[in-house]
Formats: C-alpha cells, sequence, structure tokens
C-alpha cells in the first residue's frame, strides 16, 4: 500500500522535476519564465500528437523537447532581444501555450496511443538495485524517463557547481554586467538556457499526456507549471534539492484520490497541493541567506550601454 | 550594421501609434497562420466581426462580455500600477461570486434593492478578502504574489465545486451537481437591453480613473509601483498602500463575481469567471494600465471571443484560436514596448574588419 | 630611445543620445608607462576606456594595439587583445568565490581543475605583491579585497593593458599607497597602465605622462614631471578656477540631534552599526568620512526611521525619535537626501516630472482625499530660478535631467522644507567642479541659517575643506570625532582603517 503510494508519488513528481529543472536553469540566467505552465502544455501536445501519428515514444519526447523550447524562444526573444518585462512576457506565453494546446488537442480528445508507446513507458526493473528492500521497488522500479530524471538532476547540478560554463551561468545571472566585461556571451547564454529550460518543461509536460495520464485532457498540466516555479524557490535553485522538492509534491498530487476512502471530498483534498504550495513558498521566503538568495539579476533586463 | 540607442524623444503619440501598429502586425501575423491553415484569413476576420457586431442581439452579446473584461482589468490594474503582478482575478471573482450568492441564496426575502445592494457589498468583500491575502503574504513575507494569486485562483474554483458537488447542491436538480437558481429578486435588472452592470462598470472606470490621477492614494500608488524605497524615504506607509489597493483591486474583481452570478449565469458556478481573470491581464497590459484605454480594448477582446465562438461554428474552427489571437497581440504589443524605449541606428562603418 | 606603443586612439567620438561624450580624441599609452587620464565628472573618461575594453563601440576613429588596427564588438574582443579593465564599480559576483570570479569566462578545460587554478593565482599574488584568498567569497571582502580580486584577474586574463577606473576613490591613503606599489611594479614588469582619475595629487605622485580631458575633448597631453597641478587644473576645468571651499564662521548652536549607543545588525546578523553616539549642533557641518560600507547609509537611513536600530536612542528636542515612522521623522523637521550609485534609487521617482517628486513629502501636508498640483508648481517654478536648474519644464521627467540637475531637484526639495536638521549623503556624487561648488553653496547657505547638518562625503579633501567637525566610521564604529582644522588627511586615513586617535 505505501509501497504502491510512493511508486506512483515517484511519477507524479517527474514533470514536476523536469519543469522545475527547467526553470531553475532559466532562472540561473537572470530569466524569469512565468510560461513554464504553456511551455509544458505546448510539449505534452505535441509529445501525445506526435506519439498518436508515429507510433515512436522517442520521436514524440523528441518533439515535446522541441516545441517547449520553441515556444521558450518567443519568451527569449522577447526579453533578452527586446528587453521586455519578464512577467508580462512570461504570463502571455501560459496563455499562449494554454490556447494552442487547447487548439490542437480537440483533435487528440479521445483517442489512445497506441500499445508500443505504452509497453515502452512501462517500468524496467534496475538490475541489482531494484532488489534493496522498499526502497529498491520505489527508486529503482521506474519508467525510463523516471530514470533520465534522476540523470537530469544530477547533470544540472554538475554543470552548474563543477563547470567553467556553469559557473559563467551563475555570473550571467548574478551580475550580467560583470559576466560581459569578462569577455561572456550574455546573450547566448541566456538564449540557450531559456531555450534548454523550455526543453525541459516540454519534456515535463509530454510525460504527463504521454505516461502518467496517458491519454489529451484540455489543460492537463492544470497548475502543475506555476507549482515547479513554487519548486525553485522552495528547493533554492539547487537541482539536487529539487529532486526531492518535486517527488513530495508529487506525492501531494495524488494523495487526494488515495484518501478518497477516508470519507473526504475530492474537491478538497484536491486544494492540497495549491494549498501546500502557498505555505511552502511562505517558509522559503521567511528564512533567506545570501547563499540561497534568488540570482541577483533576476528579472532585470541587460543592456550594455545603459548609463 | 545595426546598433541600438536609447531613445529620449518619445512621445505619447508616437508611442501609441506603435502600439496600434503593433497589433495591426500581430492580425497579419495570425492572418498567416489561419491561411497556412488552410482558410481566407480576410473572410475569416471579417466573419469574427460580423459575429460580433453584425446585429443588435450580437453587439449585447459582445458587451455582455465586454462588461466583466472591462471591469477585472480595471480591478487589476490597480495591482498592476504597482508592479503587483495580481493574476488572481479568476480567484477574486469566483470568491466575490461566492460571497454575494451566500446572501442571494439565504436572504431572498429581502427587497430587491436592498438585497442586490448587500449582494454587492459582499462581492466586493469576497473578492476584496481574497486578494488581501496575497498582499498580506506579500509585506509581511516578501512572497512571490504571482504564484500565490494563482494558486489561490485553484483553490478558489476547488472550493466552489465543492460547494456545487456538496453543501450547496440544489436537491430540486434530480443529482445534476448544480447550485440552485437565484430568486428573481437576486438578479440585475436590465436597462436598454442589457444588465445594468455596464452602469456599474462605468461608474467604477470613472471613479478609479479620478482616483489614480488625482487623488492622493492614487498617487501613493504610483510611488510604490515606481520605487518602494523612495516610498518609504517619501514617509508613505507602503504596507497599508499595498494592503489598501489590493483589498480594491480585488474588490472591484469581486463585484464582477457579483454581476456575472447575479445577471448572467443567475446562479453560483465553478465556471463562471470564465478566464475573464486572464483575459485582462491581457487587456490592462495592453491598455497601458490607463483606466480609460481599457474600455475599447476590452471591448475589442470581447469581440474577438465572440467572433470565435462564431468562427467556431462557422469554420469550425476551434474556440481556443481566439485565445492564439489574443496571445499573438500580446507579444507583439509586449515586443513593441522596445521600439518605444530604444531606436536602431543604422551605422555606416567605413572599415568593416574583426579582430 | 624609441618607445614601444601599447595603445593608439585616433579621433574617438561617441554620443549617448543627444549627448556627446567623446569627440575627436586623441590618447596613447607606451609600454612601461603609467598614464593618467585627467577629467571632471562627465568629462568622457570613462566612456573612452570603455570603448577601449570593447564595452561600447565608438562612433567613429579608430583604435590601434600594439601596433595592429582593432574592431571590438565586446569585451571579449578586448580581453584577446590583452586588455584589462578595473571598473570603479567592481564588476564581481557576489556569490561566488574570488577564484571563480578571477577565471570567470575564460576558455579552458570544461571542469574546473581547482588545485591549479589557485597555485596560478598564488603565483601572480606573490609576483606582484597583492595578497589574495582565492576560496573567499566575494560578499565577505572588504573593499580593497574586491580590488585585488579585480586587479588578479585582468592580471590572470593575460592583459599589460591595464585601465584602472578611479581605483582610489573608495580607498583610504594607506590603501592608495599600497595600491601606487602594485601599479609601479606592473609598469616594471612591462605592463601599460592607464589610470583614470580626477585627483591631482595622486596624478603628480603616480604618472609618467598626463592626458587631460575636457567636456569630451583631448585638451593636452603632457610628461607629469614638466607640469604642475595649478596647470593641469587649468587645463581640466577650461579656466583658471579657484578650487577652495569656502568655511563660513558661524556661532555653533545648540545639539539638534544627540545619537547615543546605536545599534544596529543587517539581515544576515552582521553589526553594522555599533554604538554610534554623537552630537550633531545647529549652524555645524559635521562630515562623516569611511570607506564604502562602513556604516553611513545604515545611520542616514536609521535617523530617518528607514533602518530597524537594535538599541539606542536618537534625541530630538527632547524625545527620542527611535522607533518613530519616517513620516512623523520628516514632520518633526529632520530631512534626508542620499544620492545611492545610481542617484535616482532614493528620494526621486525618475519616471515622474518635478511636480510629482516634489509631492513625494508634501503630498503628506495636503489636506482632503485629492492631491493640490497648481500651488507646488509655483514652487517648483521657483526653485528652477532660484538654484538654475536646467530643464525643458515642470512636468519634464526627472530621468531625463543631467546628473547636477536631478542633484539640485533634490537638495532644492529638501531645502525647501525648511529642514532643522539636514542630512546629505554623496551630494556631489558624479557632477563636475561648477555643479559640486553651487551644492556646497547650497549647504553652507544652510549652515549659516542655524541647519544642523550631517555631510556624508566619499572625498577626504572636501570633507576636510567644507566641514567643522569629521566623523570617522570604521565597520559601523566611530574611529574619532576630530575639529577640520587639526587632523590630517593622513590620520583620517588610519580612522578609516578602523585605528582609533584621539585629537
Amino acid at each position: 500500500m505505501i509501497i504502491s503510494f510512493l511508486t506512483a508519488m515517484m511519477i507524479a513528481g517527474t514533470p514536476l522535476l523536469f519543469a522545475t529543472l527547467g526553470e531553475i536553469v532559466t532562472e540561473k540566467a537572470g530569466h524569469l519564465n512565468l510560461g513554464v505552465e504553456g511551455m509544458m502544455l505546448v510539449g505534452a501536445v505535441s509529445g501525445f500528437g506526435v506519439g498518436l501519428y508515429t507510433e515512436n515514444p522517442l520521436l514524440a519526447m523528441g518533439a515535446a523537447i522541441f516545441a517547449g523550447a520553441a515556444s521558450a524562444l518567443i519568451y527569449g526573444f522577447l526579453t533578452v532581444t527586446l528587453r521586455a518585462n519578464q512577467v508580462v512576457s512570461g504570463l502571455s506565453l501560459t496563455i499562449f501555450g494554454t490556447g494552442l494546446s487547447s487548439y490542437i488537442g480537440t483533435a487528440f480528445v479521445g483517442k489512445k496511443l497506441s500499445e508500443g508507446i505504452i509497453h515502452f513507458c512501462k517500468p524496467v526493473e534496475f538490475p541489482l538495485l531494484s532488489k534493496i528492500p522498499f526502497i529498491g521497488p520505489i527508486v529503482f522500479n521506474q519508467d525510463v524517463f523516471v530514470y533520465l530524471g534522476y540523470l537530469l538532476a544530477i547533470l544540472v547540478g554538475v554543470y552548474l557547481y563543477k563547470t567553467r560554463l556553469g559557473q559563467n551561468l551563475v555570473a550571467v545571472g548574478e551580475n550580467p554586467a560583470a559576466a560581459d566585461a569578462s569577455g561572456i556571451n550574455v546573450n547566448l547564454y541566456k538564449y540557450i538556457h531559456i531555450l534548454a529550460g523550455g526543453a525541459l518543461c516540454g519534456l515535463g509536460g509530454a510525460y504527463l499526456s504521454i505516461v502518467e495520464v496517458p491519454q489529451w485532457q484540455d489543460n492537463i498540466t492544470s497548475g502543475r507549471g506555476w507549482i515547479a516555479i513554487a519548486l525553485v524557490i522552495f528547493c533554492k535553485w539547487n537541482p539536487y534539492k529539487a529532486l526531492f522538492g518535486a517527488y513530495l509534491f508529487g506525492g501531494l498530487s495524488i494523495i487526494g484520490f488515495r484518501l478518497q476512502q477516508f470519507n473526504i471530498s475530492q474537491n478538497l483534498l484536491d486544494m492540497l497541493p495549491y494549498l501546500v504550495t502557498i505555505i511552502v513558498l511562505v517558509l522559503s521566503s521567511i528564512k533567506q541567506s545570501k547563499e540561497s538568495a534568488p540570482p541577483q539579476g533576476l528579472s532585470l533586463p541587460y543592456f550594455r550601454e545603459e548609463r | 550594421m545595426l546598433r541600438m540607442v536609447k531613445r529620449t524623444d518619445m512621445t505619447s503619440n508616437k508611442a501609441s501609434l506603435i502600439r496600434v501598429l503593433s497589433i495591426l502586425f500581430a492580425l497579419i501575423t495570425a492572418g498567416l497562420f489561419i491561411a497556412i491553415m488552410g482558410h481566407n484569413p480576410i473572410k475569416v476576420y471579417s466573419a469574427m466581426f460580423m459575429g460580433a457586431f453584425g446585429s443588435t442581439f450580437r453587439i449585447k452579446d459582445t458587451l455582455i462580455i465586454a462588461i466583466p473584461l472591462i471591469l477585472t482589468s480595471v480591478g487589476i490594474m490597480i495591482a498592476f500600477k504597482m508592479k503587483f503582478w495580481n493574476i488572481g482575478g479568476e480567484g477574486q471573482i469566483l470568491m466575490g461570486a461566492f460571497f454575494a450568492s451566500f446572501i442571494a441564496l439565504n436572504f431572498d426575502t429581502l427587497p430587491k434593492p436592498l438585497l442586490l445592494l448587500m449582494m454587492f457589498i459582499a462581492g466586493f468583500i469576497g473578492g476584496g478578502l481574497w486578494a488581501l491575502l496575497p498582499a498580506f503574504l506579500k509585506v509581511k513575507f516578501d512572497t512571490n504574489e504571482t504564484i500565490i494569486t494563482l494558486m489561490l485562483n485553484y483553490i478558489a474554483i476547488k472550493w466552489i465545486t465543492y460547494l456545487q458537488y456538496g453543501p450547496w447542491k440544489d436537491p430540486k436538480s434530480m443529482g445534476f451537481p448544480k447550485i440552485a437558481n437565484f430568486s428573481d429578486a437576486a438578479i440585475l435588472p436590465k436597462v436598454f437591453g442589457i444588465h445594468m452592470g455596464w452602469i456599474i462598470t462605468l461608474v467604477i472606470v470613472v471613479i478609479v480613473s479620478v482616483m489614480m490621477k488625482y487623488s492622493k492614494k492614487g498617487y501613493e500608488i504610483s510611488v510604490v509601483g515606481e520605487s518602494m524605497d523612495t516610498a518609504k524615504y517619501s514617509g508613505i506607509n507602503v504596507n497599508r498602500v499595498i494592503l489598501g489597493a489590493l483589498f480594491v483591486s480585488g474588490g472591484i474583481c469581486g463585484i464582477v463575481g457579483m454581476i456575472e452570478a447575479s445577471a448572467v449565469n443567475q446562479t453560483l458556478s465553478a465556471s463562471l469567471s470564465a478566464g475573464y481573470g486572464f483575459t485582462a491581464i491581457i487587456t490592462t497590459w495592453l491598455s497601458a494600465l490607463n483606466a480609460a484605454v481599457i474600455i475599447p480594448v476590452s471591448i475589442l477582446f470581447a469581440a474577438m471571443i465572440k467572433g470565435g465562438s462564431f468562427i467556431q461554428t462557422a469554420f469550425q474552427i476551434p474556440q481556443a484560436a481566439a485565445n492564439i489571437l489574443q496571445s499573438i497581440i500580446l507579444f507583439f504589443v509586449i515586443g513593441s514596448e522596445f521600439f518605444v524605449q530604444y531606436k536602431l541606428v543604422l551605422k555606416s562603418s567605413k572599415k568593416e574588419g574583426s579582430v | 630611445m624609441q618607445e614601444e606603443v601599447f595603445v593608439q586612439m585616433n579621433d574617438i567620438c561617441k554620443t549617448f543620445g543627444s549627448v556627446r561624450a567623446n569627440y575627436n580624441i586623441n590618447f596613447s599609452v607606451n609600454k612601461g608607462e603609467i598614464h593618467a587620464l585627467l577629467g571632471e565628472n562627465g568629462a568622457g573618461k570613462s566612456t573612452l576606456m570603455n570603448m577601449l575594453s570593447g564595452i561600447y563601440k565608438p562612433d567613429s576613429g579608430s583604435i590601434f594595439i600594439h601596433g595592429k588596427e582593432v574592431k571590438f564588438n565586446s569585451p571579449k574582443d578586448a580581453i584577446n587583445q590583452k586588455i584589462g579593465m578595473i571598473h570603479q564599480h567592481y564588476k564581481l559576483v557576489e556569490v561566488q568565490s574570488a577564484k571563480a570570479n578571477i577565471i570567470l569566462g575564460q576558455a579552458g578545460s570544461l571542469f574546473v581543475n581547482e588545485k591549479k587554478i589557485s597555485s596560478e593565482i598564488k603565483a601572480i599574488s606573490t609576483n606582484y605583491g597583492i595578497p589574495i584568498d582565492p576560496d573567499k567569497k566575494v560578499y565577505n571582502m572588504s573593499i580593497g579585497e574586491k580590488q585585488s580580486v579585480e586587479i588578479l584577474k585582468v592580471l590572470y586574463q593575460g592583459a599589460d593593458i591595464l585601465i584602472m577606473d578611479e581605483p582610489t576613490a573608495v580607498l583610504t591613503p594607506q590603501e592608495t599607497e599600497k595600491l601606487f606599489k602594485i601599479i609601479r611594479n606592473m609598469a616594471k614588469e612591462g605592463c601599460a597602465v592607464i589610470i583614470i582619475t580626477h585627483k591631482l595629487h595622486e596624478v603628480m605622485a603616480i604618472s609618467d605622462r598626463v592626458t587631460v580631458l575636457h567636456k569630451g575633448t583631448t585638451v593636452a597631453t603632457v610628461k607629469t614631471k614638466a607640469s604642475s597641478p595649478k596647470e593641469l587644473t587649468d587645463l581640466m576645468v577650461g579656466k583658471s578656477v579657484n578650487l577652495s571651499i569656502q568655511r563660513p564662521q558661524v556661532k555653533r548652536g545648540n545639539a539638534a540631534l544627540k545619537v547615543a549607543d546605536l545599534m544596529a545588525y543587517d539581515q544576515d546578523k552582521v553589526k553594522v552599526l555599533d554604538g554610534v553616539s554623537f552630537d550633531l549642533f545647529e549652524g555645524e557641518i559635521l562630515g562623516v568620512a569611511g570607506v564604502v560600507g562602513s556604516g553611513q547609509k545604515e545611520l542616514c537611513e536609521a535617523i530617518a526611521g528607514l533602518y530597524t536600530v537594535e538599541s539606542g536612542s536618537i534625541i530630538y528636542n527632547d524625545e527620542n525619535i527611535l522607533g518613530l515612522s519616517p513620516r512623523a521623522i520628516i514632520k518633526r523637521g529632520i530631512t534626508m537626501s542620499f544620492i545611492p550609485e545610481d542617484r535616482l534609487g532614493m528620494g526621486l521617482v525618475a519616471s515622474m516630472d518635478m511636480v510629482d517628486n516634489y509631492l513625494l513629502k508634501a503630498h503628506h501636508n495636503q489636506k482632503g482625499v485629492f492631491l493640490k498640483r497648481k500651488p507646488i508648481m509655483t514652487k517648483c517654478e521657483h526653485m528652477i530660478d532660484q538654484l538654475e536648474i536646467k530643464t525643458p519644464g515642470v512636468h519634464h521627467p526627472i530621468k531625463q535631467l543631467s546628473g547636477g540637475n536631478i542633484q539640485k531637484v533634490l537638495i532644492g526639495r529638501e531645502i525647501e522644507t525648511n529642514p532643522h536638521v539636514l542630512i546629505t549623503a554623496y551630494a556631489v556624487r558624479g557632477l563636475d567642479i561648477g555643479a559640486s561648488h553651487t551644492i556646497y553653496d547650497l549647504i553652507n547657505d544652510q549652515k549659516q541659517k542655524g541647519v544642523a547638518i550631517l555631510f556624508i562625503g566619499e572625498d577626504l579633501d572636501v570633507l576636510l575643506e567644507l566641514c567643522d567637525r569629521i566623523m570617522v566610521l570604521c565597520d559601523g564604529r566611530i574611529t574619532g570625532i576630530v575639529k577640520s582644522d587639526t587632523v590630517t588627511k593622513e590620520d583620517l586615513g588610519l580612522m578609516m582603517a578602523g585605528e582609533a586617535i584621539s585629537c
């Protein structure tokens, strides 16, 4: 019972993890992209659509990644090149993504993905590790994308903390003028990481529509993108902590379903992840130190010749 | 080679021209997509136009959509002026409707004017309190208001859904999850064929624009929005300004909830906010946070919503197309800000060559 | 002897909007030379050097480095030409370590080889005599340490042309001496060093040649030894000027403000004010000296009611004003004008016009719900006449005025309220000599009216000339309150570095 809940929790947490990692990478470049929800939706619908027609899971995920990055490009162009207000640009990306996914998705309602894809997304036992009692079946008996989630979290962590490129990225987000004076191509860094962030959000959306649900529903993300943004603050821009935060919230999002037997209204239980997000945000705002503060240059446009 | 230079000579006329042009470019771009999808963009646009304004009946419908849009935009404009990104319009509308419905369902024996007035006040308080919560968290803990207001939208939706399925379910609805219809006393009367929400809206727009421009409170709101430090330095009680402004901001959205529940739905339902809270973000921004400009922009957007549902039947284009069109317009207008702030200069460099 | 020319800039022009920052400037530096670039604020020194370091692009003109013509599209191009710039406002990433800042943007293996880099940095730091802890986070560093990081960064990049923008502005006289030693070392190693400054005695002390800029044009390039401070000043200001600041004798009145034992902490629980006690008298200017970040800002804000203080008292008219709201403090006649580094951060709203900026404090005293802008407009027009503020009109956005005019608006507004206590911080930041003197005169007028003035300044020479007494802060502590007649600049420097001196 507990093991089955925790296993489901990992699955529910995976789209959140992808999106959270995406937003971490974006915010580290100094860009607050509130379009996560929109990019996830675009990824979800493109992934589902391509999966439906090609019956190829990898092509589907690839399409989602591409679509996520492409929608992030709109945001990037507005905020990096045109120096537009990041909050409003992100919001409009969410509105755009919601509209676009619902527009394209009309054709997918009620359609089923092919057996091949469903089969591909079945849990795969990880040799040896899955035999660890309790932890094994939860952590190492999952589908490939859950494993991909672990891998990406570690990769992003190593990238940010151990590599030159990652350190340069931190500088771009903290103090673009300093990075610029050091010969770093600030706008290039911003673009690349905004696109990478969008790609991850797209992947998160597609995981939702192809693996977790798996069918098309209008507005399938139902606020997960926003929860991911909150998770970034909660895990203090740290990809390793994001791993735990995402699964925690994954658990919260399915707890309502599991608690139905206790005769509590489903609708009230559904509030839980949103309520907890608020509580967590408040808690993370109370305690702030220099090391865990948001990037200094977050949401400020950079213009070299500003006087 | 192109270089960008900061502008200092921008007049407000020029700026408006740039914005209007950007909307035009957005329509052209969207038209290209329509063409790619195999429709004639001119036909689609004109069908949209006819769908929105083609008959008195349609115009009335469009205006009925425009009323909540205008009012919600004016509401969140107050918060946006402070750079407080209140995207919780949906939730504030719903909670306003919830408070108003509580009055409507429980005091339906009261005389009509009194009942409506009480509903109006209740709606204002309901929306106001729902916005006060994120404002309080902002001043107390400096939490990110965007996420909190959005989370509160979901909570409000779930709450109304809960009422709909549970305690407030109409026993006469034969198991259908629906809240009872309001009695006649709780329904806003019509004036010139449209429910009198339009009068309320106009009055509020006038009051808000005068207050924002000429009152001390409105001035303090702009100062807080421009620079929190300066506001504190000059002795403005920043926290009180934020709390007060958000209460009014949410309150106005709450009034939208009351109007929609009373005049349009004649009951309370979770779908009552109909996305106005989100569309209003677009209209408010497009109006450059100017209450007077909100009216035409909102009517334009109402026309797009109405026209969008019309082309759904005429061309089998999904309703969501209207949302896409709206966001494309928004992208273009946001982007056009660049040309208000900067200009591009063609730089002639005689000796080209890089190091 | 044939000098090897490292930098040659010909006919450089650059405009910002309608401001002509550089016009046909010619400039050259040789190997092993320390070259001072002298000029007033706004003369175009920083603009010129920003073009040499690839931050700005010249509108026209040509640049030759090591004899080859170059076109810089970004700072990276300049770095590749071995040009390194140490900016006046250090461009460092606060959350990163010294090491991370030093290697920032450098090509190299994907993963950072911490050990190897540390030893490389150590080698350079011993070679030039610049002490450093490579693993220390920048936000834990003093101003001097931050400067060391900046210098090491450009040396690590292999620069042989070093540009230093006002490197001594935030240093004590003693730290300045150390810096000069390092600069001489660098010249000896064969670097070309360009030092931007407006302090004459420093030019005389360190440079081999001087180029003087005035209003965006080159006035002259002279050998330092063949010149004199007087000649350089006249070149710099464009006319023969009297540079002394007046200090009118005013009979000192009663203590207007009695500050006792102020203690305050910042967010990270670091002490920012440590037992600060002093009296401020009517009819005096009390200067406050100290290295940037020694508690000046917190002190101002504490008096103005903007900073939460742990303990202590501020007595004004027999009343402890500690804990009162900023508005209540303004009402009692205590007013503050604080010019932050970006000028507009506090005190003014950039996008608003003069009238609305005037209203910032005045609107509290207006009755009713609505603002009354009419009477304020006349006051503003009066202020424009009196202070000779150059603006197209009272409805022109403040941000489009020049720095000097913005500061006049700010200080003018504070004075207009007839304050009893006037706090002014960095009042002449970024102003040229003429504008600075207008501000000094305004402050002296207030002193003669019997106002008690707290003057927070950066330039020790100005403090010594303008103020009656000088209070020195170091790490939030007062290391001395001295009469400016009897103290030397060196003593002030020692006090700024934390040595208590009794005078």
